[in-house]
């Protein structure tokens, strides 16, 4: 093996996969692993791990993996991450650690994502059991939403003696985990029902069917049932549509509905009473995760499915491994078009989306070109459904029923980076409910530092 | 896990059952849905509050067989459980907000069709609660469907109810009968809130627009989770984009696209559902006798 290579992954064939929804990406064997881990140099000044938002030590669990003392491996990713089997799988790599490995200068960077995976996927396999966990203290802290954030916050604070209590809008943990990304990128059963699993077994109770600021209040939970500090969890799931004409015709889903449907509900199994419209000919706008994940879930219904995007292939926001797996499955991209008019038939349901081509100008705020209009070039492309993957923003249920706890213009809970103290005594918060949509490493992340600050309350309390 | 403590049938098709679901029972106010789900295959289904008993902790839920899984739901009995129950969502009515004085000095009237007379209940029993007898138009098929008589009556003003056979009470639509008592009766409403079918509802609010009478109504668009996450339950408003689950249920109804919401719920009817629809629009109105809108 060339050492500028990385090892290759298995992944089944895209004329394969592409008809079932098992996971894309099978993980590398024991012997691929070690190998792999033998490319990483041990570098004294790890520019890998500045990359990583939770500074996992990358080549100390790398150096064991290389060793084949897989459980050491795993503790050493403990010690930074609760949720390795899922970041493995999810994280944006290419940007994050492996963007800043120096192999990736002159060849391939290690394949930290992978071996993470590995190691995470082993250790579940072993039945490794990582928990330790400090005698309960009796204090109760109440954690809002079983997303990334909320269930790290509630793993380490019930480590810590803490007795927590998550309160899930949904009738199923896991946040965007099991409504959102799809299970050929991230198998529920095994993967996130280990991770919630894995939760509860530190004593941390989940109760489902909870809406806070409906069934309860942040204030009732703290002055009525004992909490004592409080962790908002509750993510960014409000989804934005473009406010085109014909943008409420039948056949228009925005992706969370149709991700919800087919991921939360199952409507693509067999026997499960959720119905789900998959569309013959579908058309995707946008071109995040969320684009991909929507495409590439009607792919698997049966669709030919063209992803409309305003920008260039350079500039989409998804993972780059999404994105080279939507083309093998393929999936047509329309990039540089707009959408400005969703076109439908008489009785309502859509018939064609008309597009504008787009060229790049300058660059705006973000750094990245604006897209501008090219003037006289709309064009329609046929197609019976379309779904609108525009990004969400924080939904407004909670703020808007607590008082005091104040957010911005965009809906993002106002909160402190390093410990998610909100505006409100004893309420913290993190995750997408204050970033905005972001990563699950991030939202995971922004858990752990509220977890140490709520400790650090309460002790002070 | 959420145990059913009572069942009955209200009538042909038409099943009541009251759930202990304490958390959701605690914070209920009028106007406002649950989402139940059977089991685990199940689909999330939303419907509204009945009535609630704080102290008991039960919620009750009073459905209609339309499809596939009402059908199921009509077969659980006494002692099951449904595996999730959440709730209360949505906004509570308008008036609950109100001051209870000013509500005094209003002419309310509730036009309720088919199923809806369940979830009107919980309405007039608040406003009865609070001193104010705000009266009700009940109307159905035939007397054999009649939901609730006894207990709205206990609550209500006046009681009228409209059969389509004339079975019992007005024979006709409730769209005639609550022309006719504006017209040929001379009352003044301040207040109309409308529950029923969407078809019914569209009618009661052209009719009432020619009269300039405040009008509410709920709407129950397809939802899948209830809580702002899907877009699924959009409606055109005022000309804007909201969301029935939580800018909603209750709407003014002069503002609402009923056409398009009409449309939009066809999205996922199945064969049955969809036959059952046309049933009920055939028996709550589709004869526009007022001249007011195109046949639909
Ligand atoms: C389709 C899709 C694909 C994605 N792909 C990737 C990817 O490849 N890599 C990556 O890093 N990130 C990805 N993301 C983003 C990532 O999933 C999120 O950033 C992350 O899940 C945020 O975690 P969170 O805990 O803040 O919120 P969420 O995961 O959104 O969890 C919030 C939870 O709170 C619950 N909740 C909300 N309101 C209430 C309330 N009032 N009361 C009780 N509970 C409530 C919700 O039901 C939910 O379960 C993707 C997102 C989507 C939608
Ligand atoms: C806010 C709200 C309150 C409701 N309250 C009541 C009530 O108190 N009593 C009652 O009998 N019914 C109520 N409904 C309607 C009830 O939810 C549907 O009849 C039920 O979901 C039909 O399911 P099905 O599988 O039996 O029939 P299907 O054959 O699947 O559907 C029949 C029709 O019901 C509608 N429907 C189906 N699934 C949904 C869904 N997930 N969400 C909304 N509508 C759907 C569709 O318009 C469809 O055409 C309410 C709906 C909403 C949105
Ligand atoms: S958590 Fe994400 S960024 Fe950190 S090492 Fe793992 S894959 Fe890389
Ligand atoms: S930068 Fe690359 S080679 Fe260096 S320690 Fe990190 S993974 Fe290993
Ligand atoms: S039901 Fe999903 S947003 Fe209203
Ligand atoms: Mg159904």
């Amino acid at each position: 093996m060339e050492i500028k290579k990385r090892v290759p992954v298995m992944e089944q064939a895209p004329e394969i996969r592409r008809t079932n929804f098992d996971e894309v990406c099978l993980g590398y064997s024991e012997a691929e692993a070690v190998e792999e881990a033998k490319r990483c140099l041990h570098c004294k000044k790890p520019l890998c791990v500045t990359q990583c938002p939770v500074s996992i030590n990358i080549p100390d669990f790398i150096e064991h993996v290389k060793e084949r003392e897989f459980e050491k491996a795993a503790r050493v990713i403990a010690e930074s991450s609760s949720l390795p089997a899922v970041c493995g799988r999810v994280c944006p790599q290419e940007i994050q650690c492996e963007g800043q490995c120096v192999l990736g200068k002159k060849g391939d960077a290690v394949a930290i994502g992978k071996l993470e995976r590995f190691v995470a996927d082993w250790s579940r396999e072993n039945n490794i059991d990582l928990s330790q966990t400090l005698p309960k203290n009796g204090r109760k802290v109440a954690v809002i939403g079983a997303g990334p954030s909320g269930l790290t916050c509630a793993g380490d604070l019930a480590k810590l003696g803490y007795e927590v209590t998550i309160f899930e809008a949904l009738h199923k943990a896991g946040g965007v985990l099991v409504y959102g990304i799809p299970e050929f990128r991230l198998p529920k059963e095994t993967v996130v029902q280990h991770e919630v699993d894995n939760v509860k077994a530190l004593g941390v109770k989940i109760e489902t069917n909870v809406i806070v600021g409906r069934t309860v209040s942040v204030d009732e939970l703290m002055q009525e049932e004992g909490f004592e500090a409080v962790f908002i969890g509750s993510g960014a799931g409000l989804p934005m549509f473009m406010n085109i004409p014909g943008e409420n015709s039948n056949g228009v889903f925005s992706a969370n509905e149709y991700l919800t449907r087919s991921n939360l509900m199952k409507a693509f199994k067999e026997g499960y009473d959720t119905p789900i419209k998959a569309g013959k000919k579908v058309a995707v706008v946008g071109g995040g995760n969320v684009a991909m994940d929507a495409a590439r879930t009607a792919l698997r219904l049966g669709a030919e499915v063209h992803i409309v995007y305003r920008r260039s292939q350079a500039e989409l926001p998804a993972r780059a491994e999404e994105v080279h797996h939507a083309i093998e499955e393929g999936i047509h991209f329309n990039l540089l078009c707009n959408p400005v008019e969703i076109l439908a038939d008489e009785k309502g349901w859509v018939k064609g989306i008309r597009c504008i081509r787009m060229e790049l100008g300058e660059p705006d705020a973000s750094g990245r070109r604006r897209p501008v209009e090219i003037p006289n070039s709309a064009f329609e492309i046929e197609v019976d459904t379309v779904i609108m993957a525009l990004g969400t923003t924080p939904n407004p249920l909670i703020s808007s029923t607590t008082r005091g706890l104040e957010a911005n213009k965009k809906g993002c809970l106002i909160a402190a980076e390093e410990t998610g103290k909100t505006t409100l005594e004893g309420v913290f918060a993190g995750g997408d409910a204050v970033t905005g949509a972001a990563t699950v490493i991030l939202a995971m992340g922004a858990g752990k530092k509220a977890a140490a600050a709520i400790a650090a309350y309460l002790k002070n309390k | 896990m959420y145990k059913i403590t009572a069942k009955r049938l209200l009538a042909p098709s038409i099943y009541l059952m009251d759930v202990a679901a304490p958390r959701v029972a605690k914070s209920a106010n009028p106007g406002q849905f649950v989402i139940v789900k059977m089991d685990e295959k199940g689909e999330r289904i939303p419907l509204t509050i009945c009535d609630y008993d704080k102290i008991a902790g039960t919620v009750t839920i009073v459905f209609q067989t339309v499809g596939a899984s009402t059908k199921k739901m009509a077969l659980l009995a006494e002692g099951d459980y449904f595996s999730d129950f959440v709730g209360p969502l949505g906004q509570p009515s308008e008036f609950i907000e109100e001051n209870i004085e000013e509500l005094k000095q209003k002419k309310i009237i509730f036009v309720a069709g088919g199923v809806g007379a369940a979830p009107v209940y919980p309405q007039i029993k608040w406003l009865h609660e609070h001193g104010i007898a705000a009266d009700a138009i009940v109307g159905c098929k035939s007397k054999d469907y009649l939901l609730l008589e006894k207990e709205i009556k206990a609550v209500a003003g006046k009681l009228y109810v409209a059969t389509d056979d004339g079975s019992y009470g007005y024979q006709g639509f409730v769209t005639d009968l609550l022309k006719d008592l504006i017209e040929k009766e001379g009352q003044k409403y301040d207040l109309v809130i409308a529950i029923g079918p969407m078809i019914m509802m569209k009618f009661i609010t052209l009719l009432t627009k020619q009269y300039g009478i405040k009008t509410i109504v709920s709407m129950n668009p397809v939802m899948v989770d209830g809580t702002g996450m899907c877009g699924g339950c959009r409606l055109t408003v005022g000309g804007e984009t909201r969301f029935a689950c939580v800018d909603g249920p209750e709407f003014d109804g002069h503002l609402v696209d009923f056409d398009e919401a009409m449309r939009r719920s066809t999205q996922y009817q199945t064969e049955e559902g969809r036959a059952e629809i046309e049933r009920q629009e055939k028996e709550t109105g589709h004869v526009c006798n007022l001249g007011l809108g195109e046949h639909n």
